[in-house]
């Protein structure tokens, strides 16, 4: 299925799920609303023309300090964006991230039936940093959401066991925000240097 | 207070520290790229075997030398800690690779920035990973510091670690 | 299991299993591993010999791999990524240099891809000679070992030759690769692939018709294809199960649709066929590699059109800077050894021609001032390669299975977010399943069929 009829598909399907979609770079994105994330990937995973075998990754993104880094440019040339070249599809421009709220949680499938690729966005609030665990769905999900939950502060509902996983049980914050700075040690044992 | 060495007792210091030098019971403490340059070192080609040091013995009891190869994050140091304080007297730290020298370039909340802010280090082979002729010569070195601490009785203290400035 | 009983003994005499009070032991295993594999925890409740059951705990070596990538420009990522497999770090490289050149919409020249193509291959035969080396050390073979290191030696020695460095090569950059293949490079690639073959066939030798290795590895780690896939496990632990994704062959990149290859498949999932599947992709890349070599389009190669020799880098800058421009126009210059094959001769064949993204060859910037401005603008606090607001998720096929790298940028000159797409993550999430089929000496096997690469595996 090319990206256009996928993304079609998934917005017949759930008209009331989809808040935007595009396919910058030839990559089929779907923005969902979080209370649809479950239904949404089970249609992705059963339905014969979809087939999505596959949870290849699960991550999250914090947009809130997109487009914010300082400009040091001196000259207002500088900067500019690269035009694509003429091979890669530029059919619509980006839209910019998801929706206003901090997160989005990021899901990429793939049908290895159908060789197609789908991208899920999730946009989560920070006040309200949680979603439906895909862990019935795909077993893999699993470490990938202790992952987020690690990296991002992002808890999954039905996750059989939301620990940290890369960093240790004293740390207290988590690294991959946009506001944890990237040198604050918390050592168990030692200086902190 | 130490007596005015004799000849005899002086042979016999350096034919102690000879002996040492050439059996050295090496814990490759291995977690990263380090290890692949490690590997390559031990193996045919770089032969770590004929300077006596060819044999890993993976219980920290049974080791004399622990190398530290590849980089040591804060949820790892406790346990190096630990395997360094069960080793027995006379014992020697090297730390391969510049992770463990200073941390590298993954100077961020997960690394630490130097072993020897936790324990003593005797050599220190840098190199992102080091080549196998860095890590023989910093095996020579060692093996030059273990001569002499037995000759002399006298391990060298550890250089004071400059204070790390408050950015 | 019921022990079969001696003869000369009655039934009478044992005790019935029932009555026997019995406690399963906490075993816990690591994270100080013997080499190679350290980093790893594995808590198992053992009944006797048998694991009941497993719980791997990771993230010994994360190093921020994610975070750091937030702070340094794009190209500045490119030495972390090769850190993350470490054992075939071009394959990395490739897949993160690809991914910002299709967020920058430019393509690369033919010969680059060739190139990069070749390289990837050598990396991943060298991933292979490591994981099976390293498991069959663990299983007490530590000869093959020993061969598959030198094997690999050689192997580095020609990868040094191209890039100058054994390992952690940092080869690829956005937009091309760092130099182009050193003049001759055929010789010494059909040399060094001549001994890893022999070294291949001597392990085979030594291992396939060997008793107690085939004992051990098979019918041990059993997974399903469709357990598999629904861990998100690719590679070469998914195709020993029988099922078929190669992201060369199904998502094809750069030009492997256009190179012969075959993807081996196993059939029954267990170790034994994940070591039959790695030996045969070994012979599959080399396979690769010599058609690639065959097939590259050739370089330019340019000399001074006056005297028909290359000019010595110092001389030209001399010239330069008396103003004598007209004297080296249109010359290349004799760099030096750490810039051979990164001259004006080779650039077009090396590097995207969009000037945004890719240095200028030193010729042009100490030459000319257009080529002083490009590197400026490259190189100078505040400029750099600029990538329009966008995000891409681009695979390429690791060496373990799909390594994904999904960059996320806001135009700035460093990335927004670089999300690492680990195929050994997957892997090592189904390991627990894995190991509670097994007895505890089947666990190393397993283990080292996983090929976990702890810089994959953590970040």
């Amino acid at each position: 299925m090319n990206t256009s009829s996928l993304i079609e598909s998934v917005k017949v399907r759930f008209p009331a799920a989809v808040s935007a979609f595009h396919a910058w770079r030839g990559d089929a994105t779907v923005v969902v609303r979080r209370e649809f994330l479950l239904e949404v990937a089970r249609h992705l995973k059963e339905d014969p023309a979809l087939k999505m075998n596959y949870l290849m990754d699960l991550t999250a993104v914090d947009y809130s300090t997109f487009g914010k880094k300082p400009a040091p440019a001196l000259f207002s040339s500088s900067g500019v964006a690269v035009k694509p070249a003429a091979q890669i599809p530029d059919e619509d421009p980006w839209p910019g991230p998801p929706s206003s709220s901090r997160f989005a949680v990021v899901y990429h499938f793939y049908s290895t039936a159908h060789k197609h690729r789908l991208r899920l966005l999730v946009p989560v609030e920070e006040t309200a940093a949680q979603l439906d665990s895909l862990t019935a769905l795909w077993p893999g999900a699993d470490w990938l959401e202790r992952e987020t939950w690690d990296m991002f502060g992002i808890a999954f509902r039905g996750h059989p066991n939301l620990k940290r996983i890369l960093m240790y049980e004293g740390f207290e914050g988590h690294p991959l925000r946009k506001d944890y700075p990237v040198n604050r040690r918390q050592p168990l044992i030692g200086p902190v240097n | 207070m130490q007596k005015e060495p004799s000849f005899l007792t002086s042979r016999l210091n350096e034919a102690i520290g000879w002996a040492r030098k050439f059996s050295i019971f090496q814990y490759p403490f291995v977690t990263a790229c380090c290890g692949m340059e490690y590997m390559a070192t031990a193996c045919s080609h770089y032969d770590v075997d004929r300077f006596g040091a060819g044999f890993p013995r993976f219980s920290p009891r049974q080791a004399d030398v622990l190398f530290v190869v590849g980089t040591i994050s804060h949820k790892m140091a406790p346990v190096l800690k630990r395997i360094y304080d069960q080793m027995a007297e006379p014992k020697w730290v090297v730390a391969f690779g510049v992770c463990t020298c200073t941390g590298g370039f993954y100077d961020n909340y997960a690394t630490v920035m130097g072993i020897d802010t936790i324990m003593p280090v005797d050599v220190y082979i840098p190199g992102c990973p080091p080549r196998p002729e860095m890590v023989l010569d910093g095996l020579m070195k060692l093996q030059d510091k273990i001569q002499d601490q037995h000759a002399t009785g006298r391990r060298p203290a550890p250089e004071a670690r400059p204070e790390i400035l408050e950015s | 299991m019921a022990a079969n009983p001696t003869p000369g003994t009655t039934t009478a005499a044992r005790a019935e299993p029932a009555q026997l009070e019995t406690r399963d032991m906490l075993l816990n295993i690591g994270p100080a591993h013997p080499a190679m594999h350290g980093i790893i925890r594995i808590v198992a409740k053992l009944d006797g010999e048998q694991i009941r059951s497993a719980e791997v705990e990771i993230g010994y070596l994360h190093r921020g791999f994610e975070k750091m990538a937030e702070v340094v420009d794009y190209n500045g990522v490119i030495p972390y990524t090769d850190r993350l497999n470490y054992v075939s770090p071009l394959i990395n490289n490739m897949g993160y240099c690809m991914a910002v050149e299709k967020l920058l919409g430019i393509t690369v020249p033919e010969r680059c891809h060739y190139v990069r193509v070749i390289l990837s291959e050598i990396s991943r035969v060298t991933d292979h000679l490591t994981c099976v080396g390293a498991t069959a050390m663990e299983l007490g073979a530590f000869t093959v070992f020993l061969y598959m290191i030198k094997a690999r030696e050689f192997l580095w020695e020609l990868v040094e030759k191209v890039t100058g460095a054994r390992m952690t090569v940092t080869y690829c950059r956005v937009g091309g690769v760092k130099a182009d293949l050193p003049d001759g490079f055929q010789e010494p690639c059909r040399k060094a692939f001549q001994e890893t073959r022999k070294v291949i066939a001597e392990a085979q030798g030594l291992l396939q018709r060997n008793r107690i290795f085939t004992d051990r590895m098979n019918g041990t780690g059993v997974i399903s294809a469709e357990d598999a896939v629904s861990y998100g496990i690719t590679g070469p632990f998914l195709r020993a199960c029988g099922a078929d994704y190669d992201v060369r062959k199904d998502c094809p990149y750069a030009v492997y649709d256009r190179l012969p290859f075959d993807v081996p498949v196993g059939t029954r999932g267990d170790n034994m066929d994940r070591f039959l599947v790695r030996m045969e992709e070994m012979e599959q890349s080399m396979r690769i590699v010599e058609a690639a070599l065959r097939e590259i389009p050739p370089g330019p190669v340019l000399v001074n059109p006056g005297t028909g020799r290359p000019i010595p880098a110092a001389e030209m800058v001399d010239l330069a800077k008396m103003g004598k421009i007209s004297a080296i126009t249109g010359g290349c210059a004799v760099a030096c050894p750490t810039l051979e094959g990164s001259g004006r001769d080779r650039h077009p064949s090396i590097a995207t021609d969009e000037k945004r993204v890719f240095l200028p060859p030193k010729e042009d910037g100490y030459g000319n001032i257009e080529g002083l401005m490009q590197q400026f603008k490259l190189v100078m606090h505040g400029h750099g390669v600029r990538p329009p607001k966008g995000e891409v998720y681009f695979p390429v096929e690791g060496a373990n299975g799909e390594l994904g790298f999904y960059v996320v940028s806001d135009g700035s000159g460093s990335a927004y977010r670089v999300r690492v797409r680990p195929p050994c993550f997957a892997i090592m999430s189904a390991l627990h399943m894995l190991l509670s089929k097994d007895m505890i000496a089947d666990m190393v096997p397993t283990f080292g069929s996983v090929n976990m690469i702890g810089g994959e595996l953590d970040r």
